[in-house]
């Protein structure tokens, strides 16, 4: 089993006309990704082949989604169009919409992530994420799909490298599904979306947990893990040196005065039972324990 | 990015929100000019800094004629604020204050929409009286796909609890914020102290906007352009792209992807703890997702340059950037940086083609590189470095 994407799930890609769209799109049939069409508006009719595979490219996501039963859609559009291909998916009622695209304005984002949430239907992931991967099934995002193979641990991060290098870390036991939210001021699926899938996902045992400096997402995730989560979690947060004020790369990634640092987060996280490790392979080495502990009880 | 108080100033005005009178120096001469303009008895010489308390930092003078105005500009330029430097003064109309209040909407992470902030105790440090008088703050939801109505606006004042008598005005003006707010692009509109005058007039008497630079492009944001303040490293790396901030340590940090850099330079830091003089990250530099050789040698040429820097930690995972490519760039940078680059650099790949990229660095065998297997070896043998001799 996994969360949200599994070897059903039928892809669209938006934006899969353009350089970023074309090469990834490449990747995710290579991985075993059910790519069924590519949208751009404009371009409907034309199709492209992948190692000679055709697909189909249409106009709109609705008629794509007509003619191909996609229930998922990765985009690619750039930064000024990523909205109206957002709001388009909405419109068209697709389970999930992965938005990977970088730089998108934030009144944007909160205007297609209050619609999303309105319409009650889609979920959304991203923008400025790695997309998801649920290995051995399903590839939806830029996540190179050769890192680690499948397994039944779950994993939820803001950071793309940071996923991969956590991936590397554990690929000899493997994961259910990882998904990268986004390092974006305003994401559609928060980490306590996504830990709320993977308490209720039987193919996942456990999770890892990664924030990073900005907001206050990691507390709220702590508040949610000491109420509901029954699986263990282990977590891990990036920026203890970022300084104050400074924007760290990611546009959500900035420590305002006081809040949004690195130390407050680890602290709620720890008092919300998570053990919280100090650098990602110290991280890594508290989930072996636990799967340890998990195969010795089971 | 932040905005200097006279530039959003000017922004308020453009939309039609009251605002006084006030102009610009650089000069304490062009000070004396500007507060002859303006004409009225009192004048406030302001600093234009983009950090709080200039007040209690001597930042902000009152002058009774241009000579004063004069003498103040010249008390507070040059003056350091929190570690900014003040170049510009903002000479303004003085005020006959009755009352100050407190306004701000914002972008609201927790509830993934917007957020008005309105008090009829202003003029104070709001972070302090959130902590003390929570009950003192009106905060009220505003939706994004509707914005700060006149509905919203009346909401928001009858909330904060201001005199009936002067609902009406103070909720146009701060539809007239919301709409520099959305019109901008603005990720904060902040008003503080927004006052009503002995006139009754209410004015926005200090602004502070923040915009999302994300949608800069599609906004004429060149006049906002603000390198004098910057760190001379961070101005060079802009002009290449690059994704730089100067920090105050001695380990160089070159990474692809935030979250890795981010941790990265945490990673230094623990490892340096334990060692003399405690070696700390230089900087943050994130070569981004695809980075190609060419990235890698700009981004190695600005730390190189770092006078600070006594060794560098390249932490790659390749995910779509490959590790050759990243191996060819050190290479090519060290190639054309020749006898300018001194200093010990420290290798750690892993992920896409990593196999090629540790091979073609441990056959150009430069004597300044070093490879390491982990993130954890890497920082440990980066940071030893730092601390020798």
């Amino acid at each position: 089993m996994s969360i949200w994407l599994d070897a059903t799930s039928r892809v669209l890609v938006q934006g899969m006309t353009g350089s970023e769209g074309r090469k990834h799109t490449a990747r995710m049939i290579a991985s075993g990704t059910r790519i069924v069409g590519g949208v751009t508006p404009g371009k409907g009719g034309q199709g492209v082949t992948f190692e000679e595979r055709p697909v189909p490219v249409f106009d709109s996501v609705g008629e794509a989604k007509a003619a191909t039963g996609a229930n998922v859609s990765v985009v690619f559009v750039p930064p000024a169009h990523t909205r109206a291909a957002v709001l388009e998916a909405i419109d068209a009622d697709l389970d999930l919409v992965v938005v990977i695209t970088e730089g998108v304005p934030v009144a944007d984002t909160a205007e297609f992530v209050t619609n999303s949430l309105r319409r009650g239907h889609t979920r959304l992931i991203g923008p400025n994420c790695p997309g998801l991967i649920s290995p051995g099934k399903s590839n939806v995002g830029i996540i190179p799909a050769t890192i680690s193979g499948p397994g039944r641990i779950g994993l939820v991060s803001k950071s793309g490298t940071l996923t991969y290098q956590m991936m590397y870390e554990l690929r000899d036991i493997g994961f259910s599904t990882a998904v990268g939210i986004g390092g974006d001021p305003i994401t559609g699926t928060t980490h306590i979306d996504a830990l709320a899938a993977f308490e209720a996902d039987p193919g996942t045992d456990c999770v890892v947990l990664i924030g990073e400096i900005g907001g206050d997402a990691e507390e709220r995730a702590a508040d949610y893990i000491a109420a509901n989560m029954t699986k263990p979690v282990v977590g891990y947060v990036a920026g203890f040196t970022a300084p104050v004020g400074r924007t760290m790369g990611h546009a959500g990634a900035i420590v305002t005065g006081s809040s949004g640092t690195a130390l407050a987060k680890k602290v709620a996280l720890e008092a919300a039972g998570v053990r919280v490790g100090r650098t990602p392979s110290e991280t890594a080495a508290l989930m072996r324990e636990i799967v340890a502990s998990l195969a010795q009880a089971g | 990015m932040d905005l200097y108080e006279y530039q959003a100033r000017d922004l308020f005005e453009a939309h039609g929100v009251p605002v006084l009178r006030g102009i610009t120096a650089t000069t304490p001469a062009e000070a004396a000019a500007a507060a002859a303009e303006i004409g009225t008895p009192v004048v406030v010489v302001k600093a234009q800094v983009k950090t709080g308390g200039r007040g209690k930092a001597g930042g902000v003078k009152l002058a009774r004629s241009p000579e004063e105005a004069a003498a103040r500009a010249a008390e507070i330029l040059g003056l350091d604020i929190s570690g900014h430097t003040v170049r510009t003064v903002m000479v303004a109309e003085g005020a006959d204050i009755e009352a100050e209040y407190y306004f701000s909407l914002l972008l609201d992470r927790a509830s993934r929409s917007y957020l008005a902030i309105c008090s009829v105790e202003g003029g104070v440090d709001i972070e302090t009286l959130a902590r003390s008088r929570p009950e003192a703050l009106a905060r009220v939801p505003v939706d994004p796909l509707v914005g700060l109505d006149a509905a919203k606006a009346a909401e928001i004042v009858a909330a904060a609890g201001f005199a009936e008598a002067d609902r009406a005005e103070v909720a146009r003006v701060l539809v007239l914020l919301g709409e520099v707010y959305r019109a901008n692009d603005a990720t904060l509109v902040e008003v503080n102290p927004l006052v009503k005058t002995r006139q009754g007039r209410i004015v926005a008497l200090d602004g502070k906007v923040t915009l999302d630079g994300n949608s800069a492009f599609r906004h004429d944001w060149a006049g906002y352009a603000d390198e004098a303040s910057d760190d001379p490293l961070e101005v060079w790396a802009r002009s290449r792209q690059l994704n730089y901030v100067k920090l105050d340590g001695s380990v160089g940090v070159i990474g692809n992807g935030a979250g890795l850099v981010m941790s990265t330079l945490d990673v230094v830091a623990k490892a340096g703890a334990g060692l003399p003089g405690q070696p700390r990250p230089a900087n943050f530099l994130d070569i981004g997702g695809g980075a190609s050789a060419e990235v890698m040698a700009n981004g190695l040429e600005i730390i190189l340059s770092d006078p600070q820097v006594r060794s560098v930690f390249v932490n790659v995972f390749g995910g779509i950037t490959a590790c050759s490519e990243v191996a060819r760039g050190i290479i090519d940078a060290l190639a054309m940086l020749g006898e300018k680059a001194t200093k010990p650099i420290v290798v750690r790949l892993d992920g896409n083609a990593v196999d090629i990229g540790r091979h073609m660095l441990a056959e150009a065998a430069h004597p300044l590189v070093t490879m390491a297997d982990t993130m954890d070896e890497a920082a440990r043998r980066a940071a030893e470095l730092a601390a020798g001799n």
